[in-house]
Formats: C-alpha cells, sequence, structure tokens
C-alpha cells in the first residue's frame, strides 16, 4: 500500500507522496537529494565522479565556475551549524550561485511560525534551492513534498535520520585511499542509534558493495533492528576493529549521559574510544574518519585523530568538492 | 414516521444470518419483515435492491472534539460525519478538554448531542480527576449523568496503588473501566513502533513492551480486584497472546482494536507521513496479522475507528511534532467490509464485530434485525467503490493514511430510532 498522499498545500502539481522516492523523478534523474537510502549505485558513482572534476576547481587560483550563476541558494539552518553550513555556503559560491543564509532559531520560527510556511515565504523570494538541516527526522522530505517542482532541497541532516552529503564525502574520501569498494571491511563505531551520519554511511556503503559493514557499540547506542539495515553487530570493540580497512567513528554528545544510555565519557572511552592500541588491530594501511567535530579524549584519542592514519582533515576539503557535485547535478537535471 | 425498505439483503448478526426481505418501521421500531403489518402505509419507500441492511454501527471510540477543541472539528460535522458512516451509536473518549470528569460537562454534551438528532453518544467518563491519574472522579454522579464507564484513554496511570483502587472504586457500582496498556516511561519520547522502521527513519520508538508491561499490570489488578475490564486499543502480537491467555484462565476481560491497525503497519510510514501517526502506534506485519487472527478468534470482541480528526496544521509538520490519529468514522464500514473479505468471513460474523459486540461490551442487549426492536440501521451498498477524499469525507478531519485509496462500502441511508438521518443522495445534492 502507498504512503497516503495528503493533498499538498502550496503547489498541487508538486510530486505526490504515492512516489515513494520523492527525490527521483519517473526518468532516473535526481530532483532533491534526501537520503542516500534507495540512490542507485550509478547515481552515487555520477555524484563522486562529478566531485572528483571540482577537487581541481579547489585547487585553481580562481575557484570559481560559473554552473549556478543567477541561481539563489538558501541555506535554512533550523539546528545551529557552523561547518556543515559553512562549506555548503563555500561549495554553492564557488559554483558563482547567489547563497542566503537563514539562522532560523532567531528569525520567524521562533514567532510561532510554521516550517512550511518559512518555506513559502522563501520560496516566493525566488528560491531555487533550500539546503536543509532540522532536528526532526522527516523535515526535509517534508519540505520536499511541498515546494515547486523547480526547487531543489537538500538535507544537510535531519533529526536521526539522513546526512545524505556527509555520506558521499565520506564514499568520496574512501575512494580516494582505498580505490574502490569491493574489498573492504568497513566499521562504523559509537553512537549509531542517534546517528543520521550513520544510517546515510549504511546505505551508501552497501549500495556501493562493500562486502562487509560493522558497526560498534554499546547495545544501549545500537538501534535494536540495525542488522536489517545489513550490518554486523560488534559491542567488543577488538574484535570488531579486527582487519578492518577503514574506522568511521562517530561524535557522542553530553546528553547521552542523561536518559541512563551511558554512564560517563570516561567508560564510554574506555570501551569504545579509538585509541592506538585498539586502531592496532585493524589493518596496518587503515584509514580513520570522523564527520566532525572530535570529542577528544572521548570518541578519539589525539594520538589517532592528528595521526598518520587519520584522514579527518581531507573529509572537509573533499566536503566541498562533493556539495559542489550535488549542487550542480541537481540544478543540472 | 412509516418507513418500507424494499428488497434489501438484511444482514443479522445476532443470528448468524442473512436474508433477503422487506423490512418495515413504525413508530421508531421494526414493524415486520417480508410482509407488511396489516392497513400499513409507508410514508417514505426506500428502494434498496442491490443493498445490504444491517444494524447500526457501533463505534466504541470516536472524538467529537467537544468540549473544548471545536477549531479541530464540531459536534456538527462529527456527527455527520458518524451517520455518514452508518454509525448509529458512538463512545466518546473523555480526553476532551476540559475532560470529562464533571457531570454538568457530561450532560451538556449528551444535550448538544440529543439536540442534533444524529447518532446516539455514549459518553466514557474520566477515571481520574483531570485524567491526572490521582483523584478519583465522582463516577456514581457521571454515571448519573449518562456515563456508560470509565477510562483514561492517554498511558495507563503510573500510581498502581491509585490504579488498584479505582478499579475497586468502580466495581463496588458495577461499573466498567475501560483502558489503553502504555506504560508511561516505556513510551516516553518514542513516535513510532520500535522495529526496522523507526531504525531506518530515524524515529524514536515505542516498543512492544510498553504495552505488554502496562498490560501485565492491569490483567493482575483486574484478577484482584473483579473489575469488569475493557482494554481499548490492542497494538501487539503478544498483547494479543496475553489477552488469550487471561480469558483461558478465566479472567473476564473485552478488548478493542482500532480499524487502522487492522490494516496497517509501520511500513505504510514510508517517507514520515504523519497520516500514519497513530496512538497507539502501526507495529510491525507480524503484529497487524496477530491482531486480525484474534479478532477471528473472538479473543478481540470489537474493531473502533477511533475517530480522531486533525487539522492540517496539525499533521503538516515533521513526523515526530504531528499530532496522532486518524479520522475514522466514515471509514469504519468499508474497512470492515474489506477485512471480512479478505478473512473469507461471511457478513453476518464480520460486522457483528462493529454491531453486536461493541453493544455487549457496552453491556447493553444487541440490536437484532428482528420484530420489535429498535430501527437504529445501516442501509450500504457493499460492492460500489468509491475514493476517500478530502472532499468525499464529512468529517472536517481529512487526515487518514486512506487518502487516495478506493474502497467498496457506502452508506445510502441511516436510521436511527426509525428516522432517517443520513440520505446520501440528498447529502450529495447539497
Amino acid at each position: 500500500m502507498p504512503p497516503g498522499a495528503s493533498a499538498s498545500l502550496w503547489h498541487p502539481e508538486a510530486v505526490s507522496t504515492l512516489n515513494p522516492s520523492l527525490q527521483i523523478s519517473p526518468e532516473g534523474k535526481l530532483l532533491h537529494l534526501l537520503t542516500t537510502e534507495g540512490l542507485p549505485a550509478a547515481t552515487l558513482l555520477q555524484i563522486l565522479d562529478t566531485a572528483r572534476s571540482f577537487v581541481s576547481v579547489t585547487e585553481r587560483e580562481i575557484k570559481k565556475v560559473p554552473l549556478l550563476r543567477g541561481k539563489a541558494i538558501f541555506n535554512l539552518f533550523f539546528e545551529p551549524s557552523t561547518r556543515t553550513r559553512t562549506t555548503f555556503e563555500i561549495a554553492a559560491k564557488r559554483l558563482s550561485a547567489d547563497v542566503v543564509n537563514l539562522n532560523i532559531a532567531t528569525s520567524s520560527q521562533t514567532k510561532g511560525e510554521t516550517l512550511l510556511d518559512t518555506v513559502a515565504n522563501l520560496t516566493a523570494m525566488h528560491a531555487d534551492m533550500f539546503i536543509v538541516r532540522h532536528s526532526e527526522s522527516g523535515a526535509a522530505h517534508l519540505i520536499a513534498r511541498n515546494v515547486g517542482p523547480d526547487i531543489h532541497v537538500i538535507n544537510a541532516g535531519d533529526g536521526r535520520h539522513a546526512h545524505p552529503t556527509q555520506a558521499l564525502l565520506d564514499m568520496f574520501t574512501i575512494r580516494h585511499y582505498k580505490g574502490g569498494f569491493n574489498d573492504l571491511r568497513v566499521a562504523i563505531v559509537g553512537d549509531v542509534l542517534h546517528s543520521r551520519v550513520a544510517r546515510s554511511e549504511i546505505h551508501a556503503l552497501t549500495t556501493l558493495g562493500v562486502p562487509e559493514v560493522r558497526v560498534i557499540g554499546p547495545r544501549t547506542l545500537l538501534p535494536r533492528h540495525v542488522q536489517n539495515l545489513g550490518v554486523h553487530v560488534f559491542h567488543d570493540m577488538e574484535a570488531g576493529l579486527k582487519d578492518v580497512d577503514v574506522v568511521m567513528m562517530l561524535r557522542l554528545q553530553q546528553e547521552r549521559m542523561s536518559g541512563a544510555l551511558l554512564p560517563s565519557a570516561g567508560e564510554f572511552f574506555k570501551s569504545y574510544g579509538l585509541t592506538p592500541a585498539k586502531l592496532a588491530r585493524a589493518k596496518p594501511d587503515a584509514i580513520v574518519m570522523h564527520p566532525g567535530p572530535m570529542n577528544r579524549g572521548v570518541e578519539i584519542d589525539s594520538a589517532v585523530a592528528d595521526g598518520g592514519q587519520s584522514v579527518i582533515l581531507p573529509q572537509v576539503t573533499f566536503g566541498i568538492a562533493v556539495r559542489m557535485a550535488v549542487m550542480g547535478i541537481l540544478v543540472g537535471n | 414516521m412509516n418507513i418500507q425498505i424494499n428488497n434489501a439483503r438484511l444482514i443479522d448478526p445476532a443470528s448468524h444470518s442473512e436474508r433477503q426481505q422487506n423490512l418495515f418501521i413504525a413508530q421508531g421500531r421494526i414493524a415486520a419483515l417480508g410482509q407488511g403489518p396489516a392497513g400499513f402505509k409507508p410514508d417514505r419507500v426506500l428502494e434498496a435492491s442491490g443493498l445490504a441492511v444491517s444494524p447500526g454501527l457501533v463505534d466504541l471510540s470516536a472524538r467529537l472534539r467537544e468540549p473544548g477543541f471545536e477549531y479541530k472539528a464540531t459536534l456538527e460535522s462529527e456527527m455527520q460525519a458518524a451517520v455518514a458512516g452508518g454509525v448509529t451509536s458512538l463512545v466518546c473518549p473523555p480526553d476532551t478538554d476540559p475532560p470529562l470528569d464533571e457531570p454538568g460537562l457530561v450532560e451538556m454534551l449528551k444535550f448538544r448531542a440529543r439536540s442534533l438528532d444524529r447518532a446516539r453518544v455514549y459518553p466514557l467518563g474520566a477515571l481520574t480527576q483531570g485524567l491526572e491519574g490521582e483523584r478519583l472522579t465522582e463516577m456514581a454522579e457521571l454515571h448519573d449523568a449518562g456515563c456508560v464507564a470509565f477510562g483514561q484513554p492517554g498511558v495507563t496511570i503510573s500510581d498502581n496503588q491509585v490504579l488498584m483502587r479505582s478499579l475497586e472504586y468502580a466495581t463496588t457500582f458495577g461499573f466498567a473501566v475501560w483502558l489503553r496498556a502504555q506504560d508511561a516511561t516505556l513510551s516516553r519520547g518514542g513516535v513510532a513502533h520500535d522495529g526496522e522502521v523507526a531504525t531506518r527513519l530515524g524515529l524514536a520508538g515505542i516498543p512492544v513492551c510498553a504495552e505488554t508491561v502496562a498490560l501485565s499490570s492491569i490483567l493482575i489488578l483486574a484478577r484482584e480486584t473483579g473489575a469488569r475490564i475493557h482494554l481499548c486499543r490492542l497494538s501487539s502480537a503478544e498483547a494479543v497472546e496475553m489477552v488469550r491467555e487471561a480469558r483461558r484462565r478465566g479472567l473476564a476481560v473485552t478488548s478493542d482494536v482500532g480499524v487502522h491497525h487492522v490494516h496497517l503497519s509501520d511500513l505504510d510510514i514510508g517517507y514520515f507521513d504523519p497520516n500514519c501517526k497513530l496512538i497507539p502506534p502501526l507495529r510491525s506485519r507480524r503484529d497487524k496479522d496477530a491482531l486480525r487472527a484474534g479478532l477471528a478468534d473472538g479473543t478481540i470482541d470489537a474493531i473502533c475507528s477511533d475517530h480522531t480528526p486533525v487539522d492540517d496544521d496539525g499533521k503538516q509538520v515533521p513526523f515526530a511534532q504531528a499530532e496522532s490519529g486518524a479520522t475514522g468514522l466514515e471509514l469504519l464500514l468499508p474497512l470492515t467490509l474489506k477485512w471480512a473479505q479478505q478473512a473469507h468471513l461471511p457478513l453476518p460474523a464480520a460486522l457483528a464485530r462493529v454491531t453486536t459486540e461493541p453493544l455487549r461490551v457496552l453491556g447493553l442487549p444487541p440490536q437484532r434485525i428482528a420484530v420489535g426492536e429498535v430501527a437504529d440501521l445501516c442501509v450500504f451498498d457493499p460492492a460500489t467503490w468509491w475514493r476517500v477524499e478530502r472532499g468525499a469525507l464529512h468529517s472536517q478531519g481529512k487526515n487518514t493514511p486512506m487518502l487516495g485509496m478506493e474502497l467498496q462500502g457506502r452508506v445510502r441511508y441511516t436510521l436511527v430510532g426509525g428516522r432517517i438521518v443520513f440520505d446520501a443522495p440528498v447529502d450529495r445534492q447539497s
């Protein structure tokens, strides 16, 4: 049974919710980037290949191409973020787009305006693209369901659900250092339960053919049905890291200590923090990744974060090229 | 008014039978079947060939949004929705604003409903004052004002001593207590069934144990106190099994299931469809199958709509922030028919779950298609397909997961006390 088609308030001709994949047109073109789930491998690879061509742009003197000239891109961040918003802004400007940053916490949202009213008002200002970050899962889908046909939505993180551009830049990073995906063992460590990054990574990794994806964490921080996503579950980090090629560390938020999920950051670090000793269980050429910002001494030891196997800073650089690629492809469709 | 219904298929769940006969109504009751009474002159003849007549539907839970939530819906629109759905009697839960914990509020609701002259309204009184789970309500006074039973539609009272004492007090007077099994702390923060779908969508989950832990307390206290308990809106396979086991051991407990839970699972949430945000949550396919099996073997007595109109503003927000509930009065009949068809049940048996069984839960005598019975009837076309669209619904709540679907079963006429309170051809013209 298809999901119910509620009448769109704003644009009756917007893609109906009976189309379960809102982000892909019937012809297979990417209309929005909301989640890595359900994206065909070809689409993921197209984004990675396009990003590769943009890497050279970021290395030039004049770091601009005119691809998005005249386009208005609105950064709609309902949740604070400096890093992600900045990389999107840089990426958009490198494509010659006009960027407007909306820090919603201080604006009309607090005056009681609904999410859709905010979007409708901005649409009336001729937005071509919305980059949305929101604390609730599904917010980007809600917006995408309610914008007109020529407006693209990029999900910059919705609640615990998805952070597709992070997953894409991580895939780019893995391909850059490992050449491909077919022979890899990848481990994702930490608070998978609350992580939109982890969910997006898992979908991308399994779609791209990574034969073994592992999640490592205490039971309270792993979703009950996580194995149904196609991952192997480990509670023992040493066992989980054995012979792994890629270690992806997740950030642990301070709030997890309340609500009876964890006793302390110290105990978490003891069992699940990435130290040189634990990293030694992985392959000698394993790479260490982190979406940032890091909590040194909580999920990752400084020696590892700053060590030779860490690719955390290159991830940030690649993030700009990947976001340029996503924006370019969407507007091109 | 004398009414004659010709050529209909009369479905009588009380006698597990159906027959093709003309039906004659006089002075609010069924005067005759087959042949008219001597000297009968009909004021109105309803040509009903191809149509079925059953007792009017009895809905054990329909929110009318009065008092307090008039902006979501009004008594007028929801009572019209009821009779458009063939519902002739409905139970209104106490979670109004203010809750139905004062006799004056109950009297007002009954008065308003009576003056609208549509379906019969049976208010469910609040078990505790303000529904806060601390102090008892004046159950005897509320009963005199018209409450049929007492309940807590929200989370189960967390103070077990209060729960036990409220059951004991209710038993003093022989009042039934309606409870929904949901542990407050285990369901805290959850917005969807704690299963694979919630994991994928990143939604906080409500585990099955939130239902079974509370249910276990309720069943034990029911046995301790001898209270007559009705369990509202079972949602999981484990809960159905617990009820089955309790009844096997002799506990006289009844239960119901929401009609949407008979047909949907958490998979139907798709990509965050807020119309699928329900209380209790839609659970897994396995749970849905167990609910259907429970209905078939009688472990679950009744199907109700759990009608909860929510306006667009309440649903057009991210899933976790959306108000829960679905509109259902106009879908109870077609969705019950759909279940009957899928479960290969004869119509009298299936319709019993929305007619005679709810009346038994209420402690009222069954309505039969028989001479002398009060003429609360639903005349419907079991075969006609219609599309569930905003314009097709009388309720102000257009929030149903079934939007866009085609269903079979459309009410043509509804009679309460022998009067036509819904007339589809007239309704369509206006």
